[in-house]
């Protein structure tokens, strides 16, 4: 089948089996690969990205779902979340790090203000087992307004 | 203007102008654009799939490998123990474990590798594994470790009498203590690349922490020469140990498949396949028996340690030896006996993990010193105070700490970051926390040896080499890996604060064994103390020969580690120096258990670390609160299920790690305490902050409830069958 859809503000298409992961069309047709694989089961968040203005695990979503749909990866993310992650230590390893920040994208797209535990609620789908989150909390609470 | 025209313009800064502050780090920037390439992220044209097949079983003789002749074989490669060219044998301390089984011998542990295969499409290879059958002649496993026969290594410490001998033991406590498996959980899991090479060798690009271990391990199993076998780390999304030896094994792999493909091979676990199959922590059993009089005086401290090594020897003597170091705890005691054993079952390997045998006994001796206080009728607090290592005492090995002891700095100052007020006394927080929860807080303090145990660094003798360029920049040569720690720069700083230039001038190259010396693996709290200082003092000399020879660019300077004379260590009666120096930590940790579900939540987490000197503080933050945050899991909600010898849950569905939900906020409070062969005074702190939370954890339990857990990790069901086991009511709290 053909999918239509736009990535990081371009239209992009893509044909074959709509049946295939969003995460692998990104990643090997697309040659978008700052969506990572951690677990393949919707469990770590490393392959988070945008659909529509929400977060979704890219490794439980077939392409053929995102017919129409504005899908954005950490490619296409300007935040000032991404200078606040160096400067607070917010990624180390960095395999994380792309899923994180488009998860704090969305919370300070939606919430003025947050706190700390709405941090920490908005980031629960995504794993880091490097910084202990402290440094990551810290790092999305500077760039709330 | 280049530094070969004005030299001394830039070699004149003499302040620290790195060192100290927390520089933005070398990766950042790729790492939050998505620009970071890492191992699954390399685009290899004409690269085939590859996949490791293993055992179903724990332990058997493998019988025989049969392909099912109806199924089209002409599109696979399939690789055997027969397709190896040189030893089958993943090379590392002992030449024990096949890269993969043999027909006709034995099989170890479940998930053991027994054929790989490599094809155009995943598809493909899936299809092909179900046409294969494989016969095994089982045999009964040996799954429990206190009655395994089969042993890896033994190890004992004395110091002072006999234990028989020590007299005026006006009190004896004995407990026993159960520490229980871990995942290093790196989200990024095992992979490699091979590539033939012009050499007619192979090249593998990978995920991993030590290039060398694996450069040895390719040259012996493919017989291959040094130039021949070249290995590059690509980025490596953690490693926490996890990514020390495994990825020998996951490199051969794949570089048999291209050998025989003649073509690239990608061979990438996925979760499920690196949770069943790679190296977890070292499960143990810890039994204490100390010896005091009643003011405290502590006379005799009687350990004895086992540990699970699995089904193959991996790192298990070495884990084992910084075990039975760091037995004790951070305490002075003058009649010590430590003996150590760890043992062969068939389960899959245990192997590296951050702290590296140590978490699991400091776990025992933490908890040892609250129960004899307990007994005693004393505050715990006190008896650390009354026990602990202080400068000019002597550890268990008989090593003199002449320096840079912060055992009571970091106690100090965990003691003075938390209020005085006990979390018990303390109104709760929300509605839904007050109901049938109990608060409690628990206190640890821990020591940790940077560097190699012994006489490790002197016989690795690493080397870093540093070159200064014709264009005024500077290049250092290291292959010291950077998984997430922040070496790529940590060694900038060290290196530009020597040379007295702006760090920006200064850069590292790539990992790859064709350019950069080895500098030994990346592990043991090693990198930024004992490489970095290498960095520094090759940075030193360039800047001398730059100054006072006036030499011009291109300049190299190679440095490698020279024991000082001061250390002293002999391997065969486990007396002397065990490591260059110790860094230390003081860990408070505020809980919450809930008495209905036995859910055991850590609410505040507090750490005083003795880091030596702060290089980089946010960077040093970041390993610290990443540490405790890990063994906050480790202490609480990490287990592992075996069943049949396997990993019952190999899912990260069923295998969980702390969330940001489940995350206490960490406070880290650095202690700088210099050390004088430390880069600028810095010890290694990577494995220390994976010590202490797990026995305050267990000692804020016992804080919040009155009953003491002897094993982690603190599930619901162990706390609750505690909670049931109590005799008394819940009244007095120690």
């Amino acid at each position: 089948m053909t999918v239509q859809f736009t990535l990081n503000g371009r239209r992009v298409s893509f044909e074959g089996s709509g049946a295939r992961r969003l995460l692998d069309v990104l990643r090997e047709d697309l040659g978008q690969t700052g969506t990572k694989e951690g677990c393949g089961e919707g469990e770590c968040g490393a392959c988070s990205v945008l659909i529509d203005g929400e977060v979704v695990d890219s490794c439980l979503v077939a392409v053929g779902q995102v017919d129409g749909a504005q899908v954005v990866t950490v490619e296409g993310l300007q935040s000032p979340l991404q200078q606040a992650f160096v400067e607070h230590g917010a990624a180390q390893c960095g395999i994380c790090t792309p899923g994180m920040l488009l998860a704090a994208h969305v919370l300070l797209q939606k919430t003025t203000r947050p706190t700390a535990d709405d941090v920490r609620e908005a980031l629960a789908g995504n794993l880091c087992r490097c910084t202990g989150y402290t440094k990551i909390i810290d790092a999305v609470l500077s760039c709330a307004r | 203007m280049g530094l070969s025209a004005q030299p001394r313009k830039f070699l004149l800064l003499n302040m620290l102008t790195a060192v100290g502050q927390s520089v933005p780090r070398r990766d950042g920037a790729a790492k939050v654009t998505g620009e970071a390439r890492y191992t699954d992220d390399l685009v290899v044209p004409g690269a085939w799939f590859g996949k490791t097949v293993r055992s179903t079983i724990p332990r058997g003789t493998l019988r025989s490998i049969t392909l099912d002749p109806a199924f089209d074989w002409s599109r696979l490669v399939l690789v055997t123990a027969d397709d190896i060219p040189g030893d089958n044998v993943v090379q590392l301390i002992r030449d024990d474990q096949p890269v993969l089984a043999r027909v006709g011998r034995e099989i170890r542990h479940k998930e053991e590798p027994i054929l790989l295969l490599a094809a155009a499409d995943r598809s493909t290879l899936e299809d092909a594994a179900e046409h294969i059958r494989i016969e095994y002649e089982p045999a009964v496993p040996v799954l429990d470790p206190e009655t395994a026969t089969e042993v890896y290594a033994t190890i004992e410490i004395r110091k002072g009498k006999d234990v028989e001998d020590v007299e005026g033991l006006e009190v004896v406590v004995q407990r026993e203590f159960r520490v229980g498996l871990q995942e290093q959980l790196y989200i990024e899991p095992q992979g490699a690349i091979a590539s033939l090479n012009a050499e007619g060798g192979i090249t593998v690009v990978g995920s991993l922490q030590c290039p060398y271990y694996v450069h040895r391990a390719l040259k012996r199993a493919l017989n291959l020469t040094d130039r021949q076998a070249v290995v590059v780390q690509a980025e490596t999304g953690g490693g926490f140990g996890g990514k020390e030896e495994y990825p020998s094994m996951v490199a051969i792999h794949a570089a048999l498949l291209a050998r025989k493909a003649g073509r690239p091979v990608r061979l990438i676990y996925d979760r499920h396949e690196d949770l069943a199959a790679t190296t977890k922590r070292h499960p143990g059993v810890i039994r204490h028996r100390t010896g005091v009089k009643k003011d405290g005086t502590l006379l005799l401290q009687d350990i004895d340690i086992l540990l699970d090594g699995g089904g193959y020897c991996t790192l298990t003597p070495v884990v084992l030896s910084r075990a039975a170091i760091h037995a004790t705890g951070p305490y002075s005691c003058p009649n010590v006996r430590v003996r150590a054993r760890a043992v062969a079952t068939n389960t899959p390997p245990n192997g590296a993990f951050r702290g590296f045998g140590a978490p699991q006994t400091l776990f025992a001796a933490e908890l040892m010193v609250e129960h004899v206080a307990e007994r005693l009728g004393m505050s715990s607090i006190d008896l650390r105070r009354k026990w602990m290592l202080r400068l000019g005492d002597t550890t268990a090995t008989g090593q003199k700490l002449t320096e840079s002891v912060g055992s009571e700095l970091v106690l100090d100052a965990a003691l003075k970051a938390v209020s005085p007020l006990r979390p018990a006394d303390v109104p709760t927080a929300g509605p839904e926390r007050s109901e049938g929860c109990r608060r409690g807080r628990g206190l640890s303090l821990v020591f940790h040896g940077s560097g190699f145990t012994g006489s490790g660094e002197k016989k690795l003798s690493g080397t870093v080499a540093m070159e200064a360029l014709a264009d005024g920049t500077f290049q250092i040569l290291t292959a010291s890996t950077e998984i997430g720690q922040g070496t790529k720069t940590i060694f900038c700083q060290l290196a530009a604060d020597a040379l007295g230039v702006p760090i920006a001038r200064v850069s590292v190259a790539p990992q790859d064994t064709s350019i950069v010396p080895d500098s030994g693996p990346t592990v043991a709290s090693r990198t930024a103390m004992i490489v970095g200082r290498l960095v520094q003092e090759a940075a030193t000399e360039i800047r001398e020969r730059l100054q006072t020879e006036k030499a011009l660019p291109p300049l190299r300077v190679e440095k490698s580690y020279v024991q000082p004379d001061s250390i002293h260590w002999d391997e065969t009666t486990y007396r002397g120096d065990a490591y260059p120096i110790y860094a230390w930590a003081c860990t408070i940790a505020d809980v919450e258990v809930d008495l209905t579900t036995g859910a055991v939540r850590v609410t505040d987490l507090v750490t005083a670390v003795d880091c030596g000197k702060a290089l980089h503080p946010i960077l040093a933050e970041g390993q610290i609160e990443g540490g405790c945050l890990q063994a906050v899991g480790w202490a609480t909600i990490e287990e592992i299920k075996m069943k049949d010898g396997g990993y019952q849950n190999d899912r990260l569905a069923t295998y969980l790690i702390p969330t940001a939900l489940d995350a206490p906020r960490i406070r880290t409070i650095l202690v700088e305490n210099p050390y004088s062969r430390g880069p600028f005074g810095a010890k290694g702190i990577g494995e220390l902050p994976m010590d202490g939370p797990a026995p305050a954890i267990i000692a804020a339990i016992h804080d919040a409830t009155g009953v003491w857990l002897d094993e982690i990790p603190a599930t619901p069901e162990k706390v609750l069958a505690a909670l049931g086991n109590r005799d008394t009511r819940h009244g007095k709290r120690s």
